[in-house]
């Protein structure tokens, strides 16, 4: 065997391992904990397991990119809220009166312009001024909050429209269209990602941003596209989720940021930036949702699930340490 | 000198990765008062050994034996209290903090209630600095001090234990001339107090003039120990790399063709000023100085990382600015930079999209990357420059020093560049490969490149310059051809000495 190799192997495939080991933990104790008499794998209860995935999961890629690129976005949840906002909102404006469901479309596409626009601010933001992601979408998550409140104050904003209901509630092949939604998009990003010129430049500046500035790589722009991406994908997130539940309250999305960099460390992209996988970060929402629903299907309350997932963050990022030190031991001869 | 006892032995240390023998029965050992050269190949086993020194890897056999005492390493902290002392060619040094809390960090003499003994702590650290003869005190804040000086905080950092065996690792790879003179005087003191030395580098020059035996590594095998005085590069070279090493005189004399790169009157600031100087192809120009004689800040320059404060730059005759990286490279200039993994490469990725970099772009198909494109141009170079590694996909940090430098070369070469400017083209690399990046230089020079070499090694400027500029303080000070040029002239000009210059 190459040196390294059982490592790596490890490494990329600890995720999916991990998520067998609660399928089976979480069957087995089911029978002896849970309260309910069905079994915890029953096909419905995945299905829905996947389409309560979808809201994080659909950031968490976006986050991916942003993270391999070498930057960080904290300002997710509050384009989430803010893009809902602009969802229902927009369906009762005046100008929209009479379109009937013609306004679904135009809805949808001013929600998700809104998340382009505000992920595209934060990427000029890093790209001219050169101040840390970190710090940009910091301000930002504070902002774009800011604007969330100044739109309604706190009251929630709402409109349920049933065609969208029912489009969000409909089921094709058993899948969710919220899953579908989450299907498509880490199918898209891999793509992006593995396949074309953007992906691979956003490796190369995220691994080592001098050496791709010395191969004419124009660093800002990829990084612009990555931010725009991201405002794209937390807006669509939101397409996803109020379609169907029709109400926004300003805190919605709060504490979104700090899930989805949990699902993308847990799929094992490096916070430094140039490695990580959209794929694994798919395993990481997966893990986190089954933990949930696991240990709520034990009956442990919700106190004990942040305390687990807490747990399990650090016991992994552990393990993970370990395996790179071993790796590394063996290569360095 | 060789009836006494050593103070350190290793003794058929062994030590195996997997798939590697990294270490076979070596045995090696220093003498109180001796400088003892260890050399071999990057790869060969020094590191290795080094650690195994140090604490931070196991040997699966063999002993380490300390005045007759046989210790087992576990820690670098141990290897210290056993007066064994490493001076990292990488310093570690806390830049905040001062000379003397960085001289005891850990170790910070105090008084009850655990407070800091300052007074003593500052009486101590000046006592070893007047030791080292250095310009600076205790108080000093070591983000202040130069690289030369930072490693000086390193070796008295040394001196505070009594040290029985030091290791040096590549110590003069960032000094200068004058720098590495007070180096010398440092070990040459240390030997007087009866310290073992282990001194690690490729630089010859340096073993001939500090060293008084030589201990080879090849292929983590020991091959043998040579008395300094009673030697020659040439041994010692063949030692290494079981063969013998040309390094000749540059003699060949090919055809050279028109002016492909014309700089005048190009000044930065206060890097450098009124730099005039043309290149032709076919032609291989040498840049020697000291660090911080301007040579890298021009070829960032032309590479578009700077922005000229005056003058202009012609490029097959035509005047051209030069704004970013991107543009010089669409302008056909290219650069093999300093340093190699910092800006050269992107460690993490494999051999293949590290070639195809800058190209990437030009080898879409649609909007995806065409990757039997890639691995074509990946396999064409990996042949014309005997790129030795297992294949494309190969992360490009596990390659040795020379192989790497061979992938940023192909890196440029692959785009058809007009100019290729290689700064330290052989920095950390080792004997063997060292000569082949110098034959493709010669090579790609003779198929009509117009090349630029900027080094801090004098027999590498003059083994593949047709002309060399020598500079001083961010002037030109004289070029020469290879026709004029001495080792003696040469080390005149890039010391200031001679003014009569020439364009």
């Amino acid at each position: 065997m190459e040196p390294g190799t059982l490592s790596t192997f490890l490494k990329r495939g600890a995720i999916w391992g991990f998520i067998v080991f609660e399928l089976i933990f979480f069957s087995l104790a089911g029978e002896f904990l849970s309260f309910s008499d069905k079994a915890f794998m029953d096909l419905d209860n995945m299905l829905l397991l996947f389409k309560q995935s979808a809201p994080i999961g659909i950031i968490a890629v976006g986050m991916t990119i942003i993270m391999i690129n070498g930057n960080i976005d904290l300002s997710v949840g509050a384009t989430y809220a803010l893009s809902a906002i602009v969802l229902l909102d927009s369906m009762t404006w005046p100008m929209f009166a009479g379109m009937g469901n013609a306004v679904i479309p135009i809805a949808w596409g001013l929600a998700l312009l809104t998340g382009v626009v505000l992920g595209a601010l934060n990427g000029l933001i890093v790209w001219k001024t050169g101040v840390d992601a970190f710090i940009v979408t910091l301000g930002a998550m504070l902002g774009y909050r800011g604007l969330v409140f100044m739109y309604n104050g706190e009251q929630p904003t709402s409109h349920l429209n049933w065609t969208l209901v029912d489009f969000a509630e409909a089921q094709f092949l058993g899948l969710h269209t919220a899953t579908w939604f989450l299907v498509a998009v880490t199918a898209a990003v891999w793509f992006l990602m593995n396949k074309t010129v953007h992906g691979r430049n956003a490796y190369a500046i995220g691994d080592n941003r001098a050496a791709a500035t010395n191969a004419g790589i124009r660093v800002g722009p990829h990084m612009l596209i990555n931010f725009m991406i991201i405002g794209f994908l937390a807006s669509l997130s939101a397409v996803a989720f109020y379609s169907e539940s029709g109400s926004v309250n300003p805190n919605d999305g709060e504490l979104y940021e700090l899930w989805v960099i949990t699902a993308v460390v847990l799929g094992g992209t490096k916070l430094t930036g140039g490695a990580g996988s959209v794929l694994s970060t798919l395993g990481g929402v997966l893990a986190i949702q089954l933990l949930r629903k696991g240990l709520g299907h034990i009956g442990a309350d919700t106190e004990t699930v942040n305390l687990a997932i807490g747990i399990i963050l650090i016991a992994v990022l552990l393990l993970d340490r370990q395996l790179n030190i071993k790796g590394k031991e063996e290569l360095r001869v | 000198m060789s009836t006494q006892k050593p103070a350190l032995r290793l003794e058929g240390i062994l030590k195996t990765f997997p798939g590697v023998r990294a270490l076979d029965n070596v045995s090696f050992s220093v003498i109180p008062g001796e400088v003892h050269a260890l050399m071999g190949e990057n790869g060969a086993g020094k590191s290795t050994l080094m650690k195994v020194l140090g604490g931070l890897y196991q040997p699966d056999d063999g002993q380490i034996i300390i005045d007759e005492q046989p210790v087992v390493m576990t820690s670098p902290l141990q290897a210290k209290s056993k007066g064994i002392v490493f001076i990292h060619q990488e310093l570690s040094l806390a830049e905040e903090l001062t000379v003397a809390e960085n001289i005891y960090l850990g170790e910070l003499p105090h008084k009850s209630f655990g407070r800091v003994d300052w007074k003593k702590l500052h009486a101590q650290t000046d006592s070893i600095l007047q030791r080292l003869k250095v310009g600076f005190n205790a108080k000093t804040r070591v983000g202040e001090l130069s690289i030369a000086n930072q490693q000086m905080v390193e070796i008295a950092r040394a001196l505070t234990v009594e040290a029985k065996a030091v290791i040096f690792d590549e110590p003069t790879a960032s000094l200068t001339d004058a720098e590495k003179v007070v180096l010398f005087d440092v070990i040459t003191d240390l030997k007087s107090h009866g310290v073992g030395i282990i001194y690690i580098s490729h630089r010859m020059e340096e073993i001939f003039k500090i060293t008084d035996r030589i201990s080879v590594l090849r292929d983590g095998q020991y091959r043998g120990t040579l008395n300094t005085a009673e030697t020659t590069d040439d041994e010692i070279t063949q030692l290494m790399i079981g063969r013998k090493l040309d390094l000749s005189r540059n003699a060949s004399h090919h055809e050279v063709g028109d002016v492909a790169l014309e700089v005048r009157e190009l000044s930065c600031g206060a890097l450098f000023k009124n730099i005039d100087f043309e290149v032709r192809r076919g032609e291989v120009v040498g840049f020697y100085g000291l660090v911080g004689a301007g040579r890298t800040e021009i070829a960032e320059t032309l590479f578009g990382l700077r922005e000229p404060t005056a003058g202009q730059i012609y490029l097959d005759g035509a005047e051209v600015t030069i704004h970013s990286p991107a543009d010089a490279i669409a302008k056909g200039i290219s650069l093999v930079p300093e340093d190699r993994k910092g800006q050269g490469l992107v460690l993490g990725m494999n051999c293949r999209d590290n070639m195809t970099l800058p190209q990437v772009e030009g080898l879409k198909f649609g909007p995806f990357v065409a990757e039997t494109d890639e691995v074509a141009i990946f396999d064409k170079y990996k042949e014309r420059l005997d790129i030795r590694t297992p294949g494309w996909k190969q992360t490009v940090g596990n390659l040795s020093g020379g192989n790497q430098q061979k992938i940023v070369i192909a890196k440029w070469l692959s785009m058809h560049p007009s100019i290729l400017i290689v700064d330290e083209p052989t920095r950390g690399i080792d004997v063997g490969s060292k000569s082949e990046i110098h034959n493709l230089i010669r090579e790609l020079a003779s198929q009509g490149y117009a090349v630029i070499v900027i080094s801090s090694e004098m027999p590498e400027v003059l083994h593949v310059s047709d002309r060399i500029i020598a500079m001083y303080s961010g002037e030109i000070m004289r070029t020469f051809t290879s026709d004029e040029v001495t080792e003696d002239n040469l080390i005149q000009a890039i010391s200031g000495i001679t003014s009569n210059r020439a364009a």
